[in-house]
């Protein structure tokens, strides 16, 4: 058999069936693998020994007690916008608005803390600035949740322009309330009364996030697991139609999904104005809502397994930092790390669905 | 026994996707002058074996000689520079465009002439009786004129061996005779034809030999003129095979369902349903016959409340009386009412069934709801999916297997077990046994006679007339969204039906 006759060298086929253990092996392989090529990069382009930089990474998140109460708070929040996601996911609405939702809930905290720190009692004024930031979250979701189930107009690019409205209005009420005059920022609010303060649990204030994350993981599981809602939501998210032909009203279901997963997004706000920051900018959510896209994605929807998914990450975004830092390399070195592995993560996806044959000699 | 060196012989093909074996070692022969049908259930393997010799799939192992050489075909272009054409299910045409538009698509000739294309168009339409016209748009060409289409832009890109992936299964009786007719006139030409197709009476009709496939296997060649139904059947199952379909005598019947002036348009407007009236009865099986989209998905949709209606009337009559309207309510408005109706669509996976839920979760659909509180009970549907998987003998690892992995017969017995779970006083069928092996659809033609022995108005939308006219009590039948008539399915014959399909009436009540 002479070249000519040969197939092609290598083509791509999907992959019929693969076990969970697998498809976990792949993605702990690609990890190594990403951790590896970060190591030669390193050393390329700096001549740092990549064993101290990645001891840097780890000192970045574990050097210190503190540090290791803001990396759990930045899990946290991360993960709760992640779980705010999963539901939508899971029934194929395409929420990548998780920015703005946040934002608006951002806004609404501190805007009850702001207007109504010195008129009403602490508690009160916590419930209702909690109150505030879920329902405007939650209102900020539906608004595309429902013009896609009267008019399918699409979720995708609705839920991305509502993020930039959100932060808009972040930008335009900074201005309205700066303080000192003439700084452009807002400085902390409330710093001498700390109304609308969340209480401190402990000796760390991040610690109510993280028993926040907690509860609503084990919610959320519940709820998309065994509650009839999540049960609907997932057969929407499989089929409209035959979500249609067991008499689910699938607009209804987008809406109702999407309220929670705003009020989710609208309390992650909440947390992080009153909780941790006690001021409002507009990179609060510092691109979270869309981080966490990935996070829900790589945990396949799960709950659970966005616990790992939001650890892996904000670990690595915090970590690169301090590589930064710690060397004098500049913030774009820690981006190129962090890309380095995120694209290893994705991209190992594809071969949990496909793999590559190369064509084997003919016998 | 036979000195001509074959058009085409395959020998040794081995083909695999992961861990199915779609064929395995198969060696067949295509000969000039003769039509050669490759004939097995779904699932043996007919299609991936073409498929390789068009080009689409490059086998695994096995050669593949043309004219005695040789060959490597790695694409669907390989091929036609070897004359081989292939005809697919699914045609591949631009709707917008021409007939003529649509052959010269693709081609690369010095000068884009589209005069002298129409001119070859029609010398080949000629040539091999061809009724189609050249400058006609595919948008209003019947689905048996688009198959002219096809089968004349692989004869004008001058390929002398033909494959024809299941030809007459969209075609109504007088089609087929057409097509037949051309075939017949390529073969006195000297082309090779294979066609490949699962009805037996079609091998024994138009074909010289015959080769059988079994689960991707080659099982054996025969002369068609020696040879019966019943010995290709045994080969293609692979054990002996009873081919009678059981048709009880009609007990207790009443009306169930009164459908009246029924009109449908669909989202763009377009008439579907038009003025269509008829009575389903308790304890009959009313079959619907028509060529493929007059309306069939449409009138059950409408009845099972998924499709808007424009005009007209659906009642649904009680047991005691009662005479309930059915218009504007979805299916779960109807489950609501009391109203035990069942669907069994056509898209399985699609409509029917969450592909990737188990079968559990895939048994609740329909009844998740039921008892109070936020949670589901899945104990319950447990047991349903344990009973349907031991009653019709559905083959599964287990019960949280999601039924995407569930070979055809499977899903479809997943599914009507589960609507027939349900106790049904109406039950709509849209093609049940599409795609099913040979036993699976018997299992089917079983539960339906089962349910109408219970009582059950039975709505069997189906498109193999043979099995219509041995199973249904009453044949209604849809030509152009219209009922052309309604006949008895004991009286009445396929030529009659066949007639009716493509005119009001059969052509001469207009």
């Amino acid at each position: 058999m002479n070249e000519k006759k040969r197939g092609p060298l290598a083509h791509i086929v999907k992959r019929p069936v693969i076990s969970k253990q697998q498809a976990y092996a792949v993605r702990a392989l690609s990890i190594v693998l990403a951790i590896i090529v970060c190591a030669i990069v390193t050393f390329l382009l700096t001549g740092d020994d990549p064993i101290s930089v990645f001891k840097t990474i780890w000192e970045g998140s574990f050097g210190s007690e503190r540090r290791f109460w803001v990396l759990m708070q930045n899990i946290s929040i991360l993960l709760i916008i992640s779980l705010a996601m999963g539901p939508a996911f899971r029934m194929r609405f395409w929420n990548i608005g998780g920015e703005g939702q946040v934002m608006i809930g951002v806004l609404a905290t501190a805007s009850c803390m702001i207007m109504l720190g010195d008129k009403l009692p602490a508690p009160i004024l916590i419930i209702v600035e909690i109150g505030a930031a879920i329902v405007a979250g939650a209102i900020w979701a539906a608004i595309p949740a429902f013009f896609k189930s009267n008019w399918n107009t699409n979720e995708t690019l609705f839920t991305l322009m509502m993020n930039y409205v959100a932060t808009q209005l972040v930008a335009y009420f900074i201005i309205i309330w700066e303080s000192p005059r003439g700084s452009g920022k807002i400085g902390i609010i409330n710093q001498k009364t700390m109304a609308g303060w969340l209480p401190q649990i402990g000796q760390y204030k991040y610690l109510l996030t993280v028993i926040v994350a907690i509860v609503l993981t084990v919610v959320l599981y519940i709820y998309m697991n065994y509650s009839k809602h999540g049960y609907e939501l997932a057969v929407v998210g499989e089929s409209e139609r035959t979500a249609r032909y067991i008499g689910i009203k699938v607009g209804r279901v987008f809406i109702r999904t999407m309220l929670l997963s705003g009020a989710i997004c609208g309390l992650a706000g909440a947390l992080m104005v009153a909780g941790t920051d006690h001021t409002m900018t507009t990179t609060l959510a510092g691109g979270r809502g869309f981080t966490a896209v990935m996070v829900a994605w790589m945990a396949q929807f799960n709950p659970v397994g966005m616990i790992f998914t939001s650890f892996l990450l904000a670990f690595l975004q915090k970590g690169a930092g301090e590589v930064a830092t710690q060397f004098g390399l500049n913030q774009s070195f820690s981006d190129i790390l962090s890309s380095i592995i995120i694209f290893f993560l994705i991209g190992c996806e594809f071969f949990i669905q496909y793999r590559i044959v190369f064509r084997k000699e003919a016998k | 026994m036979d000195n001509r060196v074959p058009a085409v012989s395959m020998r040794g093909i081995t083909k695999t996707f992961g861990p199915v074996v779609a064929n395995h070692d198969v060696s067949i022969d295509i000969q000039r002058g003769e039509i050669l049908s490759l004939l097995g259930e779904n699932g043996s393997g007919k299609t991936t074996l073409m498929n390789m010799l068009s080009g689409i799939y490059f086998p695994d192992s096995g050669q593949i000689m043309v004219d005695g050489n040789e060959v490597s075909i790695r694409s669907p272009k390989d091929a036609l520079d070897l004359g081989i054409g292939m005809i697919h299910q699914h045609f591949k045409l631009v709707d917008v465009m021409t007939a003529t538009e649509n052959i010269v698509l693709g081609l690369k000739e010095d000068k884009y002439d589209l005069k002298a294309a129409s001119k070859r168009v029609k010398e080949i339409c000629d040539r091999y009786g061809f009724d189609m016209n050249p400058d006609q748009k595919i948008y209003d060409m019947t689905v048996s004129q688009k198959q002219t289409v096809e089968i004349v832009k692989v004869l004008y890109r001058k390929a002398d061996i033909l494959i024809l992936d299941e030809p007459t299964a969209v075609l109504t009786p007088q089609e087929t005779e057409k097509l037949f007719d051309v075939l017949r006139n390529m073969r006195k030409d000297n082309k090779a034809v294979v066609i490949i197709t699962h009805k037996l009476n079609e091998v024994l009709e138009i074909s010289d030999r015959v080769d059988i496939l079994r689960a991707g296997e080659f099982i054996g060649s025969l002369k068609t003129s020696e040879t019966g139904v019943q010995e290709m059947t045994d080969m293609m199952v692979g054990h002996a095979v009873e081919l009678n379909i059981d048709r009880p005598e009609p007990k207790n019947v009443e009306p169930r369902l009164e459908i009246s002036g029924l009109t449908v348009r669909s989202e763009e407007g377009i008439l579907k349903l038009d003025n269509v009236s008829f009575t389903a009865n308790s304890g009959e099986i009313l079959g619907i016959a028509g060529i493929s989209n007059s309306g069939q998905k449409e009138l059950l949709e409408a009845i099972a409340g998924l499709q808007p209606v424009e005009s007209g009337d659906i009642f649904y009559l009680s047991e005691d009386g009662q005479k309930t309207s059915l218009i504007g309510k979805d299916p779960l408005d109807i489950q609501r009412l009391g109203v035990s109706l069942s669907f069994v669509p056509e898209d399985r996976l699609g409509m029917g069934l969450v592909g990737n839920m188990d079968l559990t979760d895939n048994m609740m659909l329909r009844s998740f709801r039921k008892g109070r509180g936020l949670f589901v009970d899945r104990g319950k549907p447990k047991g349903v999916a344990t009973d349907v998987v031991n009653k019709l003998e559905v083959v599964t690892p287990n019960l949280a297997t999601p039924v995407r992995r569930l070979s055809g017969g499977n899903v479809q017995k997943v599914l009507v077990g589960r609507e027939i779970a349900l106790a049904p006083s109406v039950l709509l069928t849209a093609y049940a046994v599409r795609g099913l092996d040979i036993n699976s659809s018997y299992a089917i033609y079983d539960l339906m006679n089962q349910q109408k022995e219970k009582g059950v108005a039975v709505i069997y939308v189906g498109e193999d007339l043979d099995v219509l006219l041995e199973l249904a009590d009453r044949i209604l039948i849809l030509c152009g969204g219209k009922v052309s008539g309604i006949v008895d399915g004991r009286k009445t014959d396929k030529y009659e039906v066949g007639l009716m399909m493509t005119s009001l009436g059969g052509g001469e009540a207009r």
